[in-house]
C-alpha cells in the first residue's frame, strides 16, 4: 500500500527507483515464518485468531502467515482482505481510492485480529484500519504485524510483530513484496 | 471531477473510477453497519424542483451512507412557490456554506446554469430532456454486473427517445464504454435530428429481438398521447412494447432494464418485468453504490483531478519540446539512470 499511497500523494506520478536491497526472498520468508512463531507464542492455539491484510500490499503477507502457521501448528486461520480508503484522514487532502473491494467473509467479534501490512510509515493507515475494524465488529485484541517499520510515526502507534526495523529518510521509499524489500526513491 | 453534468463530460477513466468504487461502495452495503465516515462534515443539499421519488431516496441514503450531512430542500416549501427567483434561491442555499447540490429541474440546462451560481459542486439529477447521468452510470454499472463487460454489447434503447434525459445519457455512456447502440421508436418519437449520434435507428423491433443482448424499455408518458405522438396505448404496446411474446424472441440470457417507473401493460408486459432476465430491482439497487461514487468523488478525491492534471501537464509540455536536441540528452540522462538503477535492482 505505502508505495501506491506516495504515488498518489502530490506531486503526483513517478515510479519506485530501487537503489538498495535489504531482503531478498530468502529472507522475507524467513521473516515471515519467524513473525509467524511468534504469532503463535502470543496467541496460545490460534483458536480465535484471524489475520486482515490490508489492500493491497498487505494482503500477501497474511496469506503467506497464514500458510506458515498452518506449517507450524496445523490449524486453519482466516485471512480478510481490508480496504482503508473511506476511513482515511486525508480524503480532503489527496486523492484517495480504494485498493481493491474489502473482503470481509469472517466474523472477528471476540476474536484476536492480526493487521497485517506491508510497511508501517506514520501510522495514519493502520489509524484508519483500525476504525474500519471496529465497524465490522468489536475483536478481544488487535494486534499489528508489519514486514518493514520504516519509522517517523504520526500517531501512536506500535507494532507487535515486524519483519525488519528500516531506518529511512523521510523523503526515501520502501518497497516490500514477498519477493524482497527494496529501499529506493519515487522519482518523477 | 469537480461536478457531474452530462455523462459527456466523463471521460473512460472516469467511468473506470466510478465503477471500481461502486464495487467498493457496494460491499459497505453488505456490512451490518452499511456506513463509512468518507464525508464527514460534508453538507449535501438536494434541491428537487421535480417530482422524484426513487432518485431522490437514492441520493438521500448514498450521502448519509457516506456520512454526509442531508438538506432536503423540497420545491412544495420552499421560496420559489413565493416567488423567489432560481438564482436566488441557489444563492441562498450557497450563502449556508454547503458542499453539493443535488438538482432535479423539469428545465433542460438547470444544471449547468447553477452551476455558475455558486462553488458547491452540482451533480445533475434529471434535466428536462437533457441528461440524467446517475442514472446511465447505474444501468451500466447493472449491465457490468450482469455482462462481466459492455465493450461490444449491443443494446437496443426503445420508446420515447425524443423526450428522454435517460435515452440521450445512456446513449452517450454505453457508447463510450464500447457499446453498440440502436434507438427504436416510432418516428413521432424519435428526436428530428440525431445525426451527430453515434446510434443506428431501427422502426422494427422484432427484427431486433434475437440479436441483442440488452433490452432497455423506456417509459411511456401518457401526455404524449394527448399531444398527438402516438394513437393509442394498445397500438403503442402491440407495435413498440416488450410482450411476452416479444420477451420469448429475445435471447435466454439477454438482459431486460427499465429505469422506472414502470407501465406495466404499456411497455413493457407484466409478466416481463417479473421475469428473472428483467433487472429493474438491480438497477434500483445499483443506484446507492454508484450515487454513493459520484459524491464521493465530487466531494473528495476527484477535485484533485483537476490538480493532477495540471501537475502532470509541465511534464508533457517538457517531453513535447524535447524534440530540440539540448533538451532531449538532459532529459535522458536521468532515464537512463533510472532504467540501469531498474535493472541493478532486479539483478539483486
Amino acid at each position: 500500500m505505502a508505495e501506491r499511497e506516495r504515488r498518489r500523494t502530490p506531486p503526483y506520478g513517478g515510479v519506485f527507483v530501487a537503489r538498495s536491497e535489504i531482503l531478498d526472498s530468502a529472507a522475507v520468508r524467513r521473516a515471515i515464518r519467524r513473525m509467524a512463531h511468534e504469532i503463535v507464542e502470543a496467541n496460545e492455539g490460534l483458536l480465535d485468531t484471524v489475520l486482515v491484510g490490508l489492500q493491497t500490499g498487505g494482503v500477501p503477507f497474511a496469506e503467506a502467515i497464514a500458510e506458515s502457521l498452518m506449517e507450524i501448528e496445523g490449524v486453519e486461520v482466516p485471512v480478510g482482505k481490508l480496504d482503508v480508503a473511506f476511513y482515511r484522514d486525508d480524503i480532503n487532502l489527496r486523492p484517495v481510492l480504494p485498493e481493491a473491494v474489502t473482503e470481509m467473509n469472517i466474523d472477528i467479534a471476540r476474536k484476536t485480529v492480526v493487521l497485517v501490512d506491508d510497511v508501517l510509515f506514520t501510522g495514519r493507515t493502520v489509524r484508519a484500519a483500525l476504525d474500519a475494524i471496529v465497524d465490522q465488529g468489536r475483536p478481544r485484541t488487535v494486534q499489528l504485524a508489519v514486514m518493514v517499520d520504516r519509522g517517523h510515526r504520526e500517531l501512536p502507534i506500535r507494532p507487535d510483530y515486524v519483519g525488519k526495523n528500516v531506518p529511512t529518510k523521510r523523503t526515501e521509499a520502501v518497497n516490500a513484496t514477498v519477493l524482497g524489500v527494496d529501499l529506493g526513491e519515487i522519482q518523477r | 471531477m469537480r461536478q457531474l453534468i452530462s455523462t459527456a463530460d466523463l471521460s473512460r477513466a472516469d467511468i473506470d473510477d466510478l465503477m471500481v468504487l461502486a464495487d467498493s461502495f457496494a460491499e459497505v452495503q453488505t456490512r451490518d453497519v452499511p456506513k463509512v465516515p468518507a464525508l464527514r462534515g460534508r453538507t449535501v443539499v438536494l434541491a428537487f424542483f421535480e417530482d422524484s421519488t426513487r432518485t431522490r431516496t437514492s441520493f438521500d441514503l448514498a450521502a448519509r451512507r457516506l456520512s454526509a450531512d442531508v438538506l432536503n430542500f423540497s420545491v412544495a416549501s420552499s421560496a420559489t412557490k413565493k416567488g423567489e427567483s432560481l438564482r436566488d434561491t441557489v444563492e441562498t442555499i450557497n450563502a449556508m456554506g454547503i458542499d453539493a447540490i443535488v438538482v432535479r429541474h423539469r428545465s433542460s440546462g438547470t444544471p449547468i446554469q447553477i452551476s455558475r451560481w455558486t462553488d458547491a459542486a452540482v451533480i445533475n439529477a434529471g434535466d428536462g430532456w437533457h441528461q440524467h447521468p446517475t442514472q446511465a452510470l447505474l444501468d451500466a454499472y447493472t449491465l457490468r454486473q450482469r455482462l462481466g463487460d459492455i465493450d461490444g454489447a449491443k443494446i437496443a434503447i426503445c420508446g420515447d427517445i425524443n423526450h428522454s434525459r435517460v435515452a440521450r445519457s445512456n446513449v452517450d455512456l454505453f457508447t463510450k464504454m464500447g457499446a453498440e447502440v440502436t434507438l427504436v421508436g416510432p418516428q413521432t418519437l424519435m428526436p428530428p435530428d440525431i445525426s451527430g449520434w453515434p446510434v443506428t435507428i431501427s422502426h422494427d423491433l422484432d427484427s431486433l429481438l434475437s440479436e441483442i443482448d440488452v433490452m432497455y424499455m423506456l417509459r411511456i408518458q401518457t401526455e404524449r398521447l394527448s399531444a398527438g405522438l402516438f394513437p393509442t396505448v394498445r397500438e403503442y404496446r402491440s407495435r413498440w412494447g416488450l410482450t411476452v411474446q416479444r420477451a420469448g424472441e429475445l435471447r435466454s440470457d439477454a438482459v431486460i432494464m427499465h429505469p422506472g417507473p414502470m407501465n406495466r401493460g404499456v411497455e413493457i408486459d407484466p409478466e416481463v418485468a417479473s421475469e428473472p432476465r428483467c433487472v429493474v430491482l438491480d438497477q434500483v439497487a445499483s443506484g446507492i453504490p454508484v450515487r454513493m461514487a459520484v459524491l464521493y468523488q465530487v466531494l473528495g478525491p476527484g477535485r484533485f483531478a483537476n490538480e493532477e492534471a495540471a501537475v502532470d501537464r509541465p511534464d508533457v509540455e517538457e517531453s513535447n519540446h524535447s524534440v530540440s536536441p539540448t533538451d532531449g540528452s538532459v532529459e535522458a540522462e536521468p532515464d537512463t539512470k533510472q532504467a540501469m538503477a531498474m535493472k541493478e535492482a532486479s539483478c539483486q
